[in-house]
C-alpha cells in the first residue's frame, strides 16, 4: 500500500516530533511511507474562520498532491475532518464539478492514525511499552465528525505498561476550537478550566489526544498552573519503547 | 403590576454587542455559572436516558428531517392548504411580511375587541416581532403566563433559555422576585409555594382577558389544527378561556398531515424536557361553535420575517427543520458558559447561533460575532431531532460574514488586521518554499517572547491565548527539515 504522510501545517512546524513518531509507527508496521513535500496546510483555519475563498487554492493542492496515494494518514482528527467533511462544501462553493468529483474520490482515502490503525489495518497492538498513568481525551472531531469511536482507546489499552485512567465528561470539548480560542478567549479558558480540573483527578501524568491543537491549549493551561501532568500525543506514546520490548 | 419591557436584542433597532463583549460580562456571574451548569448537566443525563429507550431513535430523527425538508420544499403549496382548512374551520388567516405587519394585525384585533389586556403563553415569534413592546404603545398590556415568562417578564430581563426561559435563576432568587411584584405577604422558596403564587396571579388574568395569544409549536396543512406543547397547563388556560385567541406563528412551524404528529411527537418531549410524553399537549382547529369551550373567534398570523431569506439560502436553510426543542442548547459547551443572555437575541444557544444572524440578515456587528461563538464541537449537531448540521451552518455562516465585509467592505474592514493575516497566510501556503521560509521567520520571530522554554505573553489579539495558557516555543527542526536530513 502507498501510504502518504499527510503530516499538517501545525505538526510539521510546532509538534516535530509526533510527525516522527507516526513514520515509526507505520514503518514499524511494514509499510512504505512517503511524504510529499509540496503539501503545506489543508486550509483548514481559514474556512472555519470564514476564509473560505481564500481556502479553495489549498483545498485544489491537497488533492493534487495526494490523490495519487492508496492511502493517506495524518496524526490529526481536525485536519483530517476538514478534508473529509468539509471539502465538499469547498468545492461547491468553488463551483468545481471536476474539484467535486476528484474531493469525493479522496475523501475516504484519509484517515486519522487511529483509525487508520484499527479499522483499516485492523491493529490494536502496535507493540509500544508506556510505563506510565495516562489519560485520554477523545477529542471532538474525532469523536463527532470522524467517528474514531474506540479505536484510540484500544491501541492504548494494548501498550504494555500503561496505566490508563479514564476521564471524567470526556467528551467535552476542552475550548480551543482553532481561531474560537482566541476570538472568545474567555469562554474558551472557561471551558479548558473543567477540562483541567478532570484531567486532574485522574492524577495522571499524561494526558494524551490524538491532536496536538487540542493538547497544545490543555497543556499550555496545565504548564501555566505548574500542574505536573504532561500532554503527549498518541502517536508518541504508540512509538515508545518498541525497541526494548522486542 | 405594570409588565416592564424587556431590554433590547438582535431583534431590536439599533446594535447589540458582540458575543464575545457580553460573554466576558456572564463568565463572571458565578451564580449563573452555578445555575445554568446544575441544570444544563441534569437534562443532558436525562435526555441521554429518555432517547436510549427508543430502538427506533435515529430512525425517527430521519424522518423528523425528511419531514420537514420536504414541508420547506413545497412550502407554498403547504401554506395556502393551511389557510384553506384553517379558514374552512371558522378561523381567519392573516399574512405578515415583517415584524411591524404582524404586531400591527395583533394590536389591531386587541382594539377592536376593546381589549386593554391580553394574556399570552408560548410564543418566542412574539418575543422576536417585540409585540408586548407594540402592544404598550398603543396602551395594551400584555401578560405571559407561562411560569418561566411571567418570571422573566417580572424581573424585566430576556429569556435565556428557549424552553426554560429562566433557567439563569434559581428558587431563592425567584422567591424575592415574586415578594417584591406579586403582593405576596409570606412565601417560602420552595417550588410548590412558588408555583402556587405565580397560580393565584394568572388564575385572575386568565379569567378577565377578553384576549389570549399564543405561538404555536405545529399547525397541521391538511386540517388547520395548530397545536401547542407545554408543561403547565397555563397555555391551555390561555388558549381556551378567552372568548378571542390570537396564535402568531412563523411559517415554518407547519406539518403537512395529522399522521406526522407520530414523528414529531416523539422527537420533541425526548429531545426537550427528557420526557416520554409532555403534560399537556392541545390541539385546536378553528374555533369551539356555539356549545363548545375554548375561544368563539380564532386569528392566525403567519409570520415571514426573514424567513423566506433564509430558504433561498442551500446550505442554511436546514435551520427552519427547527422544532424549538432547545437540546442543542443543554449540550453546548459554550452555552452552559456564558448562558443565553450573551447571545442577544430571543433564539441562543447553537440553534440561536445560526437563526439569528440569517433572520436579521448578515451585516451587523452583533448578529455577525455569533457563528464565532462556538468550538464547533460538534454536540448539537448529534442531539438534534430534526438532523440540523449545526455546525455546518455555522461555518457556511463565516464565510457569509467575511464574504461580506471584503465585497462590500470599506478600505478599514479591508484593512482589518484578521483580513490581512489571513490573506498573507493563505498566500504562503500556496507555495511550500514561502512555507517553509515562514517556519524559519517564526522560529527567529518568537525570541523576543519565548522565556525559559516557553512564551508567557504574546501582544494584540494573540494576547487572548497566552492570558491563561502558555505557549510552547517553535522547535528548532521543523519535521520537513528532519524528513530531508534522514529521508531526503
Amino acid at each position: 500500500m502507498r501510504v502518504a504522510l499527510f503530516i499538517t501545517c501545525f505538526n510539521d512546524t510546532l509538534f516535530p516530533e509526533t510527525g516522527r513518531a507516526t513514520v515509526e509507527v507505520l514503518e514499524r508496521l511494514g509499510h512504505e511511507v512517503a511524504f510529499p513535500e509540496a503539501q503545506t496546510c489543508c486550509g483548514q483555519m481559514h474556512f472555519n474562520t470564514g476564509y473560505q475563498r481564500e481556502a479553495i487554492p489549498l483545498v485544489r493542492r491537497f488533492v493534487e498532491i495526494f490523490e495519487p496515494y492508496d492511502a493517506v494518514v495524518a496524526p490529526s482528527g481536525s485536519c483530517v475532518g476538514m478534508v473529509r467533511d468539509l471539502y465538499p462544501m469547498a468545492a461547491d462553493l468553488a463551483e468545481d464539478p471536476d474539484l467535486a468529483r476528484r474531493v469525493d474520490e479522496l475523501a475516504p482515502k484519509v484517515f486519522e492514525l487511529s483509525e487508520f490503525l484499527a479499522k483499516r489495518l485492523g491493529v490494536t497492538d502496535v507493540g509500544a511499552y508506556y510505563p506510565h498513568r495516562v489519560t485520554y481525551h477523545p477529542t471532538c472531531h474525532s469523536l463527532r465528525m470522524l467517528k474514531v469511536g474506540e479505536a484510540p482507546l484500544e491501541l492504548l489499552r494494548n501498550v504494555r505498561g500503561i496505566d490508563l485512567v479514564p476521564l471524567g465528561e470526556a467528551e467535552q470539548c476542552c475550548g480551543f476550537g482553532g481561531t474560537f480560542a482566541v476570538k472568545n478567549a474567555e469562554t474558551s479558558a472557561a471551558m479548558l478550566g473543567d477540562k483541567i480540573r478532570r484531567v486532574l483527578d485522574t492524577e495522571a501524568e499524561v494526558c494524551a489526544a490524538g491532536d496536538n491543537s487540542c493538547l497544545m491549549h490543555i497543556g499550555g493551561g496545565l504548564r501555566r498552573l505548574q500542574a505536573g501532568v504532561e500532554t503527549v500525543h498518541l502517536a508518541e506514546i504508540l512509538a515508545s519503547g518498541a525497541s526494548e520490548e522486542r | 403590576m405594570t409588565p416592564r419591557t424587556k431590554p433590547p436584542d438582535a431583534f431590536s433597532p439599533g446594535e447589540t454587542p458582540t458575543f464575545e463583549v457580553s460573554a466576558r460580562e456572564s463568565l463572571r456571574d458565578s451564580q449563573l455559572r452555578r445555575n445554568l451548569g446544575k441544570a444544563t448537566q441534569t437534562i443532558r443525563r436525562k435526555r441521554a436516558v429518555a432517547v436510549e429507550e427508543l430502538p427506533d431513535w435515529e430512525e425517527l430523527r430521519e424522518a423528523g428531517r425528511a419531514l420537514k425538508e420536504r414541508t420547506l420544499r413545497h412550502l407554498d403549496t403547504y401554506l395556502l392548504q393551511l389557510e384553506e382548512s384553517v379558514t374552512r374551520a371558522g378561523g381567519v388567516v392573516h399574512w405578515a411580511r415583517d415584524a411591524d405587519e404582524a404586531n400591527r394585525i395583533v394590536a389591531g384585533i386587541a382594539k377592536e375587541k376593546g381589549a386593554d389586556e391580553v394574556v399570552k403563553v408560548k410564543s418566542i415569534a412574539t418575543d422576536e416581532t417585540k409585540l408586548n413592546e407594540h402592544l404598550e404603545s398603543e396602551g395594551i398590556h400584555a401578560f405571559e403566563t407561562d411560569l418561566a415568562e411571567l418570571i422573566i417578564q417580572l424581573a424585566g430581563e430576556n429569556s435565556s433559555h428557549i424552553l426554560v426561559p429562566a433557567i439563569h435563576k434559581n428558587r431563592a432568587e425567584i422567591r424575592e422576585l415574586f415578594l417584591r411584584e406579586l403582593d405576596v405577604e409570606d412565601l417560602s422558596d420552595e417550588p410548590k409555594d412558588l408555583t402556587n403564587a405565580a397560580r393565584l396571579y394568572l388564575r385572575k388574568k386568565f379569567l378577565n382577558a377578553k384576549v389570549g395569544v399564543s405561538g404555536a409549536n405545529f399547525a397541521v396543512a391538511e386540517t388547520g389544527t395548530i397545536s401547542v406543547v407545554e408543561s403547565e397547563g397555563n397555555g391551555r388556560m390561555c388558549t381556551t378561556l378567552p372568548p378571542v385567541l390570537v396564535t402568531l406563528m412563523g411559517i415554518e412551524k407547519i406539518i403537512p398531515r395529522w399522521r406526522d404528529f407520530e414523528v414529531f411527537m416523539q422527537l420533541l418531549p425526548r429531545s426537550s424536557t427528557a420526557e416520554r410524553m409532555n403534560p399537556y399537549t392541545s390541539f385546536w382547529t378553528g374555533v369551539s361553535g356555539e356549545a363548545g369551550d375554548g375561544p368563539q373567534e380564532f386569528h392566525l398570523v403567519l409570520l415571514d420575517n426573514g424567513r423566506t431569506d433564509v430558504l433561498a439560502d442551500e446550505i442554511g436553510r436546514q435551520t427552519l427543520n427547527c422544532i424549538r426543542c432547545s437540546a442543542c442548547l443543554n449540550v453546548c459547551p459554550v452555552y452552559e458558559r456564558t448562558g443565553g443572555h450573551a447571545y442577544n437575541s430571543v433564539y441562543p444557544g447553537p440553534i440561536g447561533a445560526i437563526l439569528t444572524p440569517q433572520l436579521v440578515g448578515i451585516g451587523k456587528p452583533g448578529p455577525d460575532s455569533l457563528p464565532y461563538a462556538s468550538s464547533l464541537c460538534g454536540a448539537c449537531y448529534q442531539v438534534c431531532p430534526v438532523k440540523i448540521n449545526i455546525p455546518e451552518v455555522l461555518v457556511h455562516l463565516r464565510g457569509r460574514v467575511v464574504r461580506h465585509k471584503q465585497d462590500g467592505g470599506t478600505l478599514r474592514q479591508r484593512l482589518d488586521p484578521e483580513n490581512v493575516a489571513m490573506q498573507a497566510m493563505a498566500k504562503t501556503f500556496s507555495d511550500p518554499k514561502l512555507y517553509e521560509n515562514a517556519q524559519g521567520l517564526a522560529r527567529v520571530g518568537q525570541w523576543p517572547f519565548a522565556r525559559g522554554g516557553k512564551i508567557g505573553s504574546l501582544p494584540g489579539r494573540l494576547a487572548g491565548w497566552t492570558a491563561v495558557r502558555d505557549l510552547k516555543p517553535v522547535p528548532k527542526q521543523s519535521f520537513r527539515e528532519w524528513w530531508k536530513e534522514e529521508r531526503g
